[in-house]
């Protein structure tokens, strides 16, 4: 079983990847609507990426109001 | 289509349908590639009576008002149908809110039953305002076995034992309490009276018919005003299917298309800009050859598309496009926030009409639309019947307020005269946005006249409302504005909230300030965020009752010049 920390860096090392961003240029508090420039659809696809990484279903409802990689990190710990 | 002339009320309407087109497929629900109903009319009519009748036995009679907070979904529709047959006035609600503005909005409504689904009734039920709403009966959808509720009943099990009684209402009673804004302390609950809905029915279907067989993609939230029209109310007076989607993830949008045949389909200018982006990524990645092939279709199909929409031959000559949009789509509509016009004529070249419109809230669903006779991708179109539209005190250049009036405008503001006479003048309806019309009598809009913005994803922002997220912000005095109020341009896209300060006395816009800012800015959600800081050096302008002047403010600030008053974040 992953530990949150766990699940939160490969949140984080996921976006980087999906965004092409040089490694470690995300953090954890980083609102990811704001530091990656992106509007919602652009946040559900990156979510279907980690959905498919992590063998989980979020639905769009749990990831309601949630902007930080932290909130996000602690959604899907939370269905695995 | 039913002979909408002769009925008073939804809920007459509907009861009516629900006969006329037993047989027909009514209802499909699908949550991601998973279909999880499939009704015909008959059995939407066998879901929805029970519900309606256990409403009566709770007590729930004639303008008594319910409200439903819910993600698109059959239960909405099933749910909203029990109300009006009861002869409730329906308050939908988006659940996009916080809880705290939902009950805020139930207080207001003095709404007496609420319907929700169970991860929303979580996060409701501990909410702090829970206690300030009159809310007696909640009824909770899809809640797992064994959850706790706490005073809340099951949706699937409020279930009444015989017939219930249908309660007629008259054309001009109130069916709906829509809110268009105001969760910032001043509500603005549109009362839409049932006439309003008919006839904006009568308007829009004679433009864009639907029939039994016709299938139209729900993906917005019913509450939002273009669906319940379109993807509820419009297609059950003819019979036709309407197809829920309970994600908005592109993937799963793109594929429902050729899944279920889509006729029709409502979307924000924000998922028809994915669309497009995902096609153009598509056509970016044909071999050379292909692609030189492809450019020529299209150049075809815009040639014999000139004058109007073709849809048999484009089908024909871009084929592949067509039947990844499943090959009976007819039109997509565009609608709450304006739409680039580039967007619009992207989707005609290949075939595929965009109806791009223009409405508000308080005038039912639509304004006006595109015809598509000719397709004109610069314009919002050309008022639907009924409708009249001024533009008032119009420039040199004949831009002006745009003033309708019609059977589609509100009763007025609920519980606010005063707006209401404000915003409704000797009949008509002042909208504060500004335009005018071509010789073509087609309206084009060109910026705001009222302190607000719409997004692309058709959300609109009014500063007052968000201006409680910085309260107590160690300034002297604060006022969020949106920029374009300030500094007219003559746009509608790109529009952006800026927060105007007047700090203390000797006192810097220091470190500490901006991340006071940024981190309250970041409670918001993302579609409501400021974007910019403007500083003041005086007081502001405030009325005898200390209410900030915000129309003198902007003028003061106007004089400033933008590009340098603005500061980033």
């Amino acid at each position: 079983m992953r530990t949150l920390e766990q699940t939160t860096q490969e949140v984080l090392d996921l976006a980087v990847k999906h965004f092409q961003l040089p490694a470690g240029s995300l953090a954890p508090e980083d609102d990811f609507f704001k530091k990656l420039g992106i509007d919602s659809l652009q946040t559900l696809e990156m979510l279907s990426r980690l959905e498919n990484y992590f063998g989980i279903e979020l639905p769009d409802y749990e990831v309601q109001g949630v902007s930080d990689f932290k909130t996000l990190a602690e959604r899907i710990q939370s269905r695995l | 289509m039913l002979d909408l002339s002769q009925y008073q009320s939804i809920g007459a309407t509907l009861k009516d349908a629900l006969d006329h087109f037993a047989g027909e497929l009514c209802l499909f629900e699908a949550d991601r590639e998973r279909e999880k109903e499939r009704l015909t009319y008959r059995e939407f009519k066998e879901r929805a009576l029970p519900v309606a009748k256990a409403l009566q036995d709770a007590g729930f009679s004639a303008g008594d008002r319910a409200s439903i907070i819910m993600t698109n979904q059959s239960k909405w529709l099933i749910s909203a149908y029990a109300i009006f047959f009861a002869g409730g006035v329906l308050v939908p609600l988006d659940y996009k809110l916080t809880p705290d503005e939902h009950w805020q909005l139930l207080k207001h409504s003095s709404a007496t039953v609420l319907i929700t689904e169970y991860p929303i009734w979580r996060q409701l039920s501990v909410s702090v305002r829970r206690s300030a709403a009159n809310v007696q009966t909640v009824l909770v959808t899809e809640a797992p076995p064994n959850s706790g509720l706490s005073s809340a009943q099951r949706w699937e099990e409020f279930r009444g034992a015989g017939e219930p009684a249908f309660v007629a209402r008259t054309r001009r009673d109130t069916a709906c309490i829509v809110y268009s804004s105001g969760t910032g302390g001043r509500p603005k609950g549109c009362m839409m009276t049932h006439e309003n809905y008919l006839e904006q029915c009568v308007a829009l279907t004679s433009i864009y018919p639907f029939w039994p067989g016709v299938r139209y993609l729900s993906i917005l939230p019913t509450n939002h005003a273009i669906d319940f029209m379109v993807g509820f109310f419009g297609p059950f007076t003819c019979g036709a299917a309407v197809v829920h989607l309970r994600t908005l993830r592109p993937e799963y949008v793109r594929e429902a298309f050729p899944k279920y045949k889509i006729t029709y389909v409502s979307l924000v200018p924000l998922v028809l800009k994915n669309l497009q982006k995902g096609l153009q990524a598509r056509f970016d990645a044909l071999p050379t050859g292909k692609r030189r092939i492809f450019n020529t279709l299209v150049a075809i199909n815009k040639a014999v598309t000139k004058n109007h929409a073709r849809l048999g031959i484009s089908r024909v000559l871009l084929k592949q496009v067509h039947e990844a949009f499943g090959g009976e789509l007819r039109t997509i509509i565009v609608g709450g926030a304006f739409t680039e016009p580039q967007t619009l004529q992207f989707f005609y070249d290949l075939g595929i009409p965009v109806a791009n419109g223009y409405g508000l809230t308080e005038a039912g669903t639509a304004i006006t639309v595109n015809d598509l006779k000719p397709f004109r991708a610069d314009t919002v179109g050309k008022p639907l019947p009924g409708m009249e539209v001024r533009i008032l005190n119009p420039d040199g250049d004949g831009i002006g307020e745009v003033a309708i009036r019609g059977k589609t405008v509100m009763a007025g503001y609920l519980n606010d005269p005063e707006l209401t006479a404000e915003t409704i003048v000797d009949g008509w309806l002042m909208t504060g946005d500004l335009g005018k019309f071509d010789g073509h009598r087609h309206l084009q809009l060109s910026g705001r006249k009222k302190n607000m913005i719409v997004t692309e994803e058709g959300k609109n922002i009014y500063p007052e409302d968000i201006e409680s997220v910085f309260e107590g912000l160690p300034v002297k005095e604060f006022c969020i504005f949106a920029a374009n109020y300030i500094w007219p341009k003559q746009t509608m896209t790109g529009e952006e909230l800026v927060l105007v300060i007047h700090l203390e006395t000797g006192q810097p816009l220091s470190d500490d300030l901006r991340r006071e800012i940024n981190t309250r800015n970041q409670r918001l959600l993302n579609y409501k965020r400021i974007h910019g800081i403007v500083l003041l050096e005086e007081d502001f302008p405030r009325t005898a009752s200390l209410k900030i002047r915000r129309n003198v403010l902007a003028e003061q600030l106007g004089k400033l010049d933008r590009s340098s008053a603005v500061l980033p974040l």
